[in-house]
């Protein structure tokens, strides 16, 4: 404990610069992802290419594409790029299927009615598709959060300094106290954004708590 | 580089023996089958239970919350340092990865399991508690089986991250296909660690589909492929159009078990 | 409405980003930027790496202590996990100066030569290392690998050098980096120096927390930890001889960006490595390592001690 509060200002830089690394993602993520979910639902034929395409990068190992990742993308070997990169991919990996179910989610008679009111397709999209499709959207992105804190830890590996660097500290000195302080950083930073997405789903589906129903 | 991976992906030489690929991934399905059994044994009761009484919902839910933000690196550490002078020989090196995959396994399991028997058809449970069946009979014969492609979402979920995350077995000094991706860097040699990554992918995709092959034998057919009752959207509606394209990675749908690895 | 809505995706997507951001309200969060100097390495400016053990880290320390006092503008990218990584980023100038050590980046940078003694390695390495990079002068501080035993597991077998192994090792365990497996410095050297073939290889870390957790607990007989560790002393651990120097010298050697050094760079570095022996290389390691004290403190003691910052 007495570490710990010896330490405050590195354990705060280091969130921060954590922050930072799972949270830039999950906001480019985000936003690629809605054109390809979209994507996805408009065009059949696309529909299991990019989800299962999407969805198979989940299953590359962080370890090696942090490594890897210069290589593909000739990047600077401690570049945090490669981290943000690679944390997108793997947001993407989630959302991508998450945004076309939400979007798929969307009754055909609310669709129908937008249309007869005078909704363009574009308008119709951003006024009652997208927001109907948050709360699913929401789900998808609290779980990319929570994951995109614990990968980036892992970013040690080449040298991008974050929590986890008390991780390798603690456990080459034997020592519980910073490596006991990284983790309860990433769970409460991983609380936080989880905190954070669930406001702004609140402020989004105003109707959920005006009807009291929850769709 | 491609041609280099393939040329060591598919050099004989690095098939046999007991560091070939062959028998690493015997190793990393056994680590994982042995997290997911445990992780069943641990997440389907537990997750059962709360569906079927209601109660420690909360609890559950939160506790998951928690045990998904937890860094598998680090608590692969933390392990190591606490369990190694309690465990003797070769399982020392083990247990600590084996239990941060059951760790990483349970919130999604369980998820899988209360949301299912939760978004049982009230009607169908009153049908059968009209017919005289006792909780146990309810919940075994009547919610169970309807809630069986959410627990099978749930499952699928968990195996994607832990053969994702079995690498991290390579850390703690065991075998596995995370071996290639360590040793490759070590020894700086890309080809092994991107060949690693992607016999990782592979073994993945592999074992997804053979699940969704069981999922489709065991599901009652009348269940069709899955109703997607979003748990935490809290939305009955129809989403993806199943839950079983034969290409489908399964990150499953939308507010049920969405989940992510975490390595 | 609909209007509002569009302007409520946009004002997220801002909110989301900024909370991304909250941590950049002072530059680029990413550059662990010393107290002493800020932004990035300009012209003249030296960023010290570091590889993610503390005897690095404490090296670092010491040489950006060192440099500062010089008036040098230093930035720190300290904890680099791979050398895979450092030797790459101080090529492609992500950094510029890291602590290493005389064999391993000998080997790093060219496999396969043979000198052992302090002297030969520094001058083999001194011809290995790409035009781009040099190495300053070596310190006397040496930190080399070890095959280490428990001292009762080795009084037991009445082994005291590694050669002592032969007719033992065949029941034995033994853990080192993965590298092992298949490096002149492990398995392979073990049998064409010493003629020894142990029952298991296990790979592990290099001198790490897992070969030192598995040498204490008895998962492995013997292992590989580096001279310096406080804790080979501290556990009832200790190193065999290595008679037939199988493993090179390792001298703490500064290797940095031709053309970042200059006179005061290599002054101010020149300075520390003469200072350093493996006795106070070690004393310092211990406070890291044992007392749990910062990198940076042990390293400004070191150097406020002998007149170097």
């Amino acid at each position: 404990m007495t570490w710990f509060i010896d330490h405050l200002d590195l354990v705060w830089t280091r969130t921060l610069q954590h922050a930072y690394l799972a949270g830039l993602p999950l906001v480019i993520g985000l936003l690629l992802a809605l054109p390809l979910g979209w994507l996805a639902r408009r065009y059949r034929p696309l529909f299991v290419p990019l989800i299962a395409g999407f969805g198979l990068l989940y299953t590359i190992p962080s370890l090696a594409l942090f490594v890897l990742m210069p290589a593909i993308i000739g990047t600077q070997i401690i570049s945090p790029t490669n981290v943000i990169v690679g944390l997108t991919l793997y947001t993407l990996a989630l959302l991508v299927r998450t945004v076309a179910d939400g979007l798929g989610a969307v009754p055909e008679s609310v669709k129908q009615s937008a249309t007869a009111m005078g909704y363009t397709p574009v308008k119709r999209f951003f006024a009652v598709d997208l927001p109907l499709a948050v709360p699913v959207i929401s789900a998808g992105l609290r779980v990319a959060a929570v994951s995109n804190v614990s990968i980036a830890s892992v970013a040690t590996i080449i040298g991008i300094p974050q929590l986890g660097l008390f991780f390798s500290d603690g456990f080459s000195r034997d020592f519980y106290d910073p490596l006991i302080v990284g983790i309860v950083g990433c769970v409460v930073l991983a609380l936080v954004f989880d905190g954070v997405i669930l406001l702004l789903t609140r402020a989004f589906t105003p109707w959920v708590r005006a009807t009291g129903s929850r769709a | 580089m491609i041609p280099n991976i393939l040329g060591w992906l598919f050099d004989p030489a690095h098939w046999s023996g007991s560091d070939g690929i062959a028998s690493r991934i015997v190793e990393h399905l056994w680590y994982s089958a042995l997290a997911m059994v445990l992780a069943c044994l641990i997440a389907i009761p537990a997750g059962l239970a709360i569906g079927h009484t209601g109660r420690g919902r909360f609890l559950a839910v939160n506790l998951a919350g928690a045990a998904r933000a937890i860094p598998s690196l680090g608590l692969l550490y933390l392990m190591v340092l606490w369990l190694f002078p309690k465990l003797a020989g070769d399982s020392a090196f083990l247990v600590p990865a084996i239990i941060v995959l059951v760790v990483l396994a349970i919130p999604p399991i369980m998820a899988g399991a209360y949301s299912g028997v939760e978004g049982v058809d009230p009607g169908a449970r009153d049908a059968a508690k009209g017919m005289g069946m006792t909780g146990m009979q309810v919940l075994r014969q009547v919610e169970v089986p309807c809630a069986l492609p959410l627990i099978f979402s749930g499952v699928r979920s968990a195996i994607l991250q832990v053969i994702a995350t079995a690498t991290l077995a390579a850390v703690a000094g065991t075998g596995g296909l995370g071996r290639f991706i360590i040793d490759g860097q070590k020894v700086h040699e890309f080809a092994q660690m991107a060949s690693g990554a992607i016999l990782v992918a592979v073994l993945a995709l592999v074992i997804d589909l053979l699940m969704s092959l069981v999922q489709r034998s065991v599901v009652s057919p009348g269940l069709g492929a899955g109703p997607a009752t979003s748990g935490r959207a809290g939305r009955r509606s129809r989403t993806a159009p199943s839950g079983n394209t034969p290409v489908d990675v399964e990150i499953d749908s939308s507010g049920r078990t969405v989940d992510a690895p975490a390595r | 409405m609909k209007l509002s809505r569009i302007t409520l995706t946009i004002a997220t997507a801002a909110a989301l980003m900024a909370t991304a951001a909250c941590g950049n309200s002072g530059g680029d969060p990413l550059a662990s930027t010393s107290s002493s100097s800020s932004g990035s390495a300009a012209a003249g400016g030296i960023t010290v790496g570091s590889a993610d053990f503390p005897e690095s880290a404490l090296l670092a320390e010491i040489y950006a202590g060192a440099l500062e006092a010089k008036g040098v503008k230093v930035t720190k990218k300290l904890n680099i996990g791979a050398r895979e990584a450092y030797i790459p980023a101080l090529q492609d100038g992500s950094i510029d100066l890291i602590p290493e050590y005389t064999g391993v980046l000998r080997d790093y940078f060219k496999k396969g030569q043979t000198g052992t003694d302090a002297d030969a390695v520094y001058t083999e390495l001194k011809s290995s290392v790409p035009a781009a990079l040099t190495v300053l002068d070596k310190s006397a501080a040496e930190d080399k690998d070890a095959l280490v035993m428990k001292k009762s597991r080795a009084d037991e077998l009445g082994v005291k050098s590694i050669a002592d192994l032969k007719g033992k090792s065949q029941d034995l365990t033994v853990g080192g980096p993965p590298e092992w497996k298949t490096r002149d410095t492990g398995i392979p050297g073990f049998k064409k120096i010493y003629g020894l073939e142990f029952k298991q290889f296990r790979p592990l870390d290099a001198g790490g927390p897992l070969t030192l957790q598995a040498l204490k607990n008895g998962q492995i007989d013997a292992g590989d930890l580096f001279t310096t560790d406080p804790s080979i002393a501290e556990n009832d651990l200790v190193a065999l001889e290595d008679p037939k120097n199988m493993y090179a010298a390792q001298n703490v050697v500064p290797l940095i960006t031709k053309s970042k050094s200059n006179p005061t760079v290599e002054g101010a570095l020149n300075a520390v490595s003469a200072k350093l022996d493996t006795t106070t290389l070690a004393a310092l390691l211990k406070e890291v390592v044992s007392d749990k004290k910062d990198p940076d403190a042990v390293a400004k003691e070191f150097l406020s001690k002998n007149g170097l910052g």
